[in-house]
């Protein structure tokens, strides 16, 4: 056995009902080292890591801290390990600052003495840099405010092993450098860092070793200087990765949706669609660049009348040249107007679908109000549902079974199959594929490739680069709410539209960086 | 000003109970449980308090003030803190709907306070009202010396013990929940329990914790009003809806105890300023009564148009945690 | 590593025999310990406590009618709620719904009882206490939709807002003067009581109590409205993606609900007490939350739930009155009843997993 094990995890299996996420998984971790645990969305990372920080119990398998096995039966037992760890969705109060958030749940004097916990807090923050207004409160922090206070909150605690559940998610390039400063910090400091990611080239830079996941099970852990991204991408889904997404010249193109000038600002003063403008046609798919949060959401449900906007008009160009303002109506008014628009948005249980009703039920739910009579029709839309099983080979034991119990994969088939089979003319398709295998990614590109052929215009947000090259013809990018270039989708570049997302506007990235 | 000086004494016994009840119910309220069955563990807190004296004095020929009360104080504490438990049992390890249990529980705390009350002078074999008056004068007595002074004495030291307990109680819970650590802890629990899991607080146990003691608190106010207002008797259906108006004086205060203080005072005004108003009849007093309802609903809809981030209620409030929810 | 203990985990799903024998040793366990609680207090034996509830209950004839009055009015109730909390709106201002309905009622009994045909006063007598039941849900349901306001709270406040209103109206009406009650309203002529139907005082209401849950059925299984306020409940972005107008489905829904509460009112009142009085819901309007909750919005279930409680109260107020007790004595039974569903719901919902590792390799 290596001394410098901090953790051995042997044979950590962990079910929930009938789906196994982890199946006799082995991970060690070492003093003065940043680990990667790289695995598709659904591959166990995030629930080895809580098995690890106390929050579930595993069904099988040990866990060894230096050389002791123990058992971890909450956060607080991780704790006492010296494990803390930083979850995707942040575990801050609301309504507390962020000095009382990161004292919470410790032991000590029973009455509080704040200027005391203050320094003490301080000296952690000065020391590795970080920024940090202890008095704010969460609810007026930033995302990345937020999450130094998560991190600065288990450094206090004492944390020696750190985690940190896809840390950059969420972060712009600017605070993911300043994130993986302070990390060397902490690593040069002697702490262990496990960061749990999907982003290839992340573990690349930041990381000594990286462990795979695949389906639950082990799929080698590697040195980063010996690994490339080809063979990361072969461990962590288990075959040779060919990116190749066919691509048909579009055909046919005609002016479909014209957005002009698009303002909105969220109840709290975030200007989400700062002036947006572009156009759409039909047989084109055209892709939406940017990072979480920069107003791709609000773009589509805008234009798909979910979103109410300041100003700017939304034309719509039916097949028969007459022009429709969409602009004030709400989707139920978009569809008697006869404009065939289809929208698969970003939360699917939470938006698209409702979770605990069949497919029949959801299948509907878009054209329920069809008929003059009070009464809804069940007949049809149950056919529907059985041909959409058929056709898009969704596995699910019926059409009455709650979607919510479906996989990932199907869950999207559903949805996506009940927006194309109203046969539209505008296709929004938010994030695609999150959460999806590759095979169940790869079935949706085809049904977008489809639909593209068959002269819908099709706009479409997805968060992988790479995938947005290969399968857009043309590519808009946003940052903070405003569109920041628009580029030919063969001829431009990863970098380039890295830039844009990051860029405050086209002038700047046309003048160059050096400005 | 002698009739002003009534009006204000009158007020303040009249809000005891309400605010002893919104006590117990912020703190509940705190660890995010929503206890609807406060009215109901307000009976049963009264009515415990009085079989416990009923059975001791009528035990022993000559009862003693200082042992009655202590009786009546450990009983009514006691079994509000059972029903408390019950509430906790049913929806923290079961995971009931809380308003569910809660309701329940008003139904069954009302029944078991109107009938041991009722009945308990009968079923030992007794005649008439149940009555410990005994027990009363311990809960009665003033401060001796400082309730003559006059005016002073009148508005501030007339009161039994409980009403100092109740004052006392609200800025003791005000220092805990704003100043200590288990104050912080439980105001997590109640915003945001998966947070205080992770931070290594145990939910669970927090929630049981404030929801019994809450109980408690909340039973004293029955048992005020018992032995302190009514002077050791029961009268059925007596107490009302103090329970509801303590639960409305939470919304009142904004989750703030001292600000519960003054709610119930007001409150307490409220539901005798129509005896003070010259003019009133009989028809329009009970429409006044109805204000202290219309100024809680106003308050309601206040708040939640204004959305200010510091006055809402705790965010988990009368959602169960279960922690592989996550 | 073993583990060892206990813990809980959601089932993924229970067969339907299974939960009925749940929900059965639940109610069997409740009868026994509220079984236990009368003996005790009453030293009878166990076996006349049983006997006595039953001869309350159903003894004579007119004891069966007004136990299926009774169940009826629960039913209604608690079928009258099912729209909001399917909607995931928590109305527990049924009982304020029901003095309202109850009030406009009475109004209409004492203004108008012997001034129009009787057919004519029933009609409007329906329409009125719908209308006023209606109105009282509206109110905390606008506030809802356009400030989401906490509906608990609300409608909670409103029972007494209700509550207060009709103590006002008692005082305008009560008859003789000073009593502070109204006395029973028409008593000569019984205008604006349901008259009797197929030869049954209380054949009416339960005719009425059978058509309102048919129909509340219907309209939640198959029509529009119905689909609308189960997605608005379950999602109300997917309401709003979907072009439902979540806010109009809100007020549109507790409307609704409001109305049958009301509605619940006039049974009472014009098919039953033929008087009002502030104790006219018997806390049913807290009760029916309960019952409806419990079914998991099942009328048949429902129907079940409120037979049972009703045949208990009456049964227990039997009891209490043959030993000279306090009737409330049916409110503790309720309540048993109730702690032992509701806790049984648990282990339709979750199971608890003896956590050995020998169980496990299995």
């Amino acid at each position: 056995m290596d001394s410098n094990n901090v953790i051995e995890l042997r044979g950590i299996t962990k079910r929930f009902g009938a789906v196994t996420a982890n199946e006799d998984v082995d991970l060690t971790v070492k003093e003065h080292e940043i680990l990667s645990i790289l695995g598709e969305n659904g591959s166990g990372k995030t629930t080895l890591m809580n098995i690890l920080s106390g929050i579930y119990r595993p069904d099988e398998g040990e866990i060894i801290v230096k050389g002791t096995p123990v058992t971890i039966h909450s956060p607080k037992d991780a704790l006492a390990l010296n494990i803390g760890m930083v979850h995707q969705h942040y575990t801050l109060v609301n309504v507390f600052t962020a000095a009382e958030n990161i004292v919470l749940g410790l032991e000590g004097k029973q009455v509080l003495d704040m200027p005391q916990i203050l320094k003490t807090i301080r000296n952690i923050t000065d020391s590795y840099g970080f920024e940090l207004d202890l008095n704010q409160k969460i609810y007026d922090m930033s995302v990345s405010q937020k999450q130094t206070v998560e991190i600065v909150k288990a450094l206090y605690r004492g944390a020696d092993v750190l985690i940190l559940d896809e840390p950059t998610a969420v972060l712009t390039p600017q605070e993911t450098q300043k994130l993986f400063t302070v990390l060397r910090n902490m690593k040069e400091a002697g702490k262990s860092i496990i960061i749990i990611t999907h982003k290839l080239n992340e573990v690349l830079t930041i990381s000594d070793r990286v462990a795979v996941l695949r389906k639950g099970k082990n799929a080698g852990t590697l040195a980063t200087k010996e690994s490339t991204v080809q063979l990361l991408a072969e461990n962590m889904v288990g075959e040779k990765v060919s990116l190749d997404i066919k691509r048909d010249e579009p055909t046919n193109q005609k002016l479909k949706l014209k957005v002009d000038d698009l303002n909105y600002i969220t109840p709290d003063g975030h200007k989400m669609l700062d002036h947006v403008s572009f156009e759409a046609n039909s047989g084109e798919m055209l892709g939406v660049a940017g990072i979480s949060g920069s107003g791709m959401k609000e773009l589509l449900e805008a234009i798909a009348g979910i979103q109410t906007v300041e100003s700017g008009v939304v034309h719509y160009y039916k097949d028969d040249d007459n022009e429709y303002t969409l602009t004030g109506m709400d989707p139920s008014q978009i569809r008697k107007l006869g404009v065939a628009l289809s929208f698969v948005p970003e939360d699917r249980l939470g938006m698209g679908l409702v979770g605990s009703m069949g497919m029949t039920d959801n299948v509907m739910l878009r054209s329920y109000q069809k008929g003059k009579t009070p009464f809804v029709d069940r007949d049809s839309p149950k056919e529907r549902s059985e041909k959409l099983i058929e056709l898009l080979e969704i596995s699910t034991p019926g059409t009455e079974t709650p979607v919510r119990r479906l996989s990932g994969g199907n869950v999207q088939k559903v949805l996506v199959g009940r927006e194309i089979s109203s046969r539209p003319e505008v296709l929004l398709v938010a994030y695609p594929v999150r959460g999806l295998d590759i095979h169940s990614s790869y079935n949706i590109y085809n049904l977008l490739n489809e639909q593209k052929k068959r002269g819908v215009a099709v706009i479409c947000v997805i968060e992988d680069l790479d995938v947005l090259l290969e399968l857009c013809d043309r590519i808009i990018v946003m940052n903070n709410g405003r569109i920041t270039g628009e580029r030919d989708a063969k001829e431009t570049t990863k970098d380039e539209i890295g830039m844009l997302m990051t860029s405050s506007g086209e002038m700047q990235s046309s003048t160059g960086k050096g400005l | 000003m002698s009739m002003f000086l009534v009006f204000i004494q009158k007020a303040i016994s009249q809000g005891i109970s309400i605010l002893l009840g919104a006590n117990g119910e912020i703190i509940t309220e705190k660890s995010g449980n929503l206890n609807l069955g406060i009215p109901g563990i307000m009976y049963i807190g009264g009515v415990s308090g009085l079989v416990g004296a009923f059975f001791y004095e009528n035990a022993v020929s000559s009862p003693v003030p200082l042992v009655g009360f202590i009786i009546a104080l450990i009983c009514s504490l006691l079994c509000a803190s059972l029903a408390a438990l019950l509430f906790s049992f049913l929806t923290i390890t079961l995971r009931a709907n809380q308003n569910v249990v809660g309701l329940a529980l008003t139904t069954f705390g009302i029944g078991f306070g109107n009938f041991f009350g009722g009945s308990i002078s009968k079923m030992a074999g007794g005649v008439g009202q149940v009555s410990v008056s005994v027990t009363a004068s311990a809960f009665q007595k003033s401060i001796p010396g400082l309730s003559n002074i006059p005016v002073v004495g009148t508005l501030f030291f007339s009161y039994g013990f409980l009403t100092y307990l109740s004052i006392v109680l609200v800025f003791v819970t005000a220092f805990i929940l704003n100043k200590t650590r288990l104050g912080l802890n439980l105001r997590a629990v109640g915003e945001n329990p998966a947070t205080a899991d992770a931070a290594g607080i145990n939910v669970g146990q927090y929630k049981y914790f404030a929801t019994i003691i809450g109980g408690a608190i909340a039973g004293l106010g029955g048992l005020y009003f018992v032995m302190e207002y009514l002077g050791g008797t029961w009268i059925n259906n007596g107490f009302g809806e103090r329970g509801w108006l303590a639960i409305a004086v939470v919304i009142f205060a904004l989750w703030d105890t001292r600000k519960a203080c003054l709610g119930a005072l007001l409150f307490g005004a409220l539901s005798i300023l129509y005896m003070y108003l010259p003019g009133l009849g009989r028809s329009t007093q009970e429409l006044f009564k109805m204000l202290q309802y219309i100024v809680t609903i106003v308050i309601l809809v206040v708040t939640s148009m204004r959305k200010n981030r510091e006055d809402q209620p705790p965010e988990s409030l009368g959602l169960a945690y279960f922690r592989e929810d996550r | 590593m073993k583990f060892s203990g206990m813990r809980i985990r959601k089932r993924s799903k229970i067969s339907k025999g299974e939960a009925v024998i749940v929900r059965l040793i639940a109610i069997v366990l409740a009868l026994i310990v509220s079984g236990f609680i009368i003996v005790a207090i009453t030293k009878l034996n166990p076996l006349q406590v049983y006997a006595g509830i039953i001869d309350g209950a159903i003894g004579t004839s007119r004891r069966v009618w007004v136990t299926i009055r009774d169940i009826i009015i629960l039913l209604v109730v608690s079928v009258g709620l099912v729209p909001a909390f399917k909607m995931k709106f928590w109305n527990i201002g049924a009982e304020g719904q029901m003095l309202m309905g109850g009030l406009a009622a009475s109004a209409l009994m004492i203004y108008v009882g012997n001034s129009i045909p009787n057919g004519l006063l029933l009609l409007l007598i329906v329409i009125a206490s719908c209308v006023a039941g209606m109105l009282w849900g509206i109110i905390p349901a606008f506030f809802k939709a356009k400030y989401n306001t906490n509906e608990t709270l609300f409608t909670l406040m409103m029972n007494y807002v209700a509550m207060q209103f009709t103590t006002f109206c008692i005082v305008f009406w009560e008859k003789p003067k000073g009593s502070n009650t109204v006395g029973i309203i028409n008593a000569a002529s019984g205008a604006g009581w349901f008259p009797p139907f197929l030869g049954q005082k209380y054949g009416l209401n339960l005719l009425f109590g059978i058509l309102v849950t048919v129909i509340l059925a219907l309209y939640l299984k198959h029509t529009k409205h119905g689909y609308e306020l189960s997605v608005v409940g379950e999602s109300p972005d997917t309401a709003r993606y979907a072009g439902i107008n979540v806010k109009r489905v809100i007020v549109r829904t507790v409307a609704l609900s409001g109305a049958i509460c009301g509605f619940a009112g006039s049974l009472i009142v014009s098919g039953g007490s033929h008087t009002i009085s502030t104790s006219l819901t018997g806390g049913r309007g807290f009760t029916a939350i309960i019952v409806a909750w419990l079914a998991h919005f099942n009328s048949f279930i429902m129907a079940a739930v409120s037979a049972l409680l009703v045949f208990m109260e009456k049964g227990a107020v039997q009891i209490a009155s043959q030993f000279g007790l306090n009737h409330n004595v049916s409110s503790i039974i309720t309540g048993i009843i109730l702690f032992f569903l509701i806790g049984s719901e648990f282990f339709n919902n979750y199971e608890v997993v003896f956590d050995n590792s020998e169980a496990e390799e299995k």
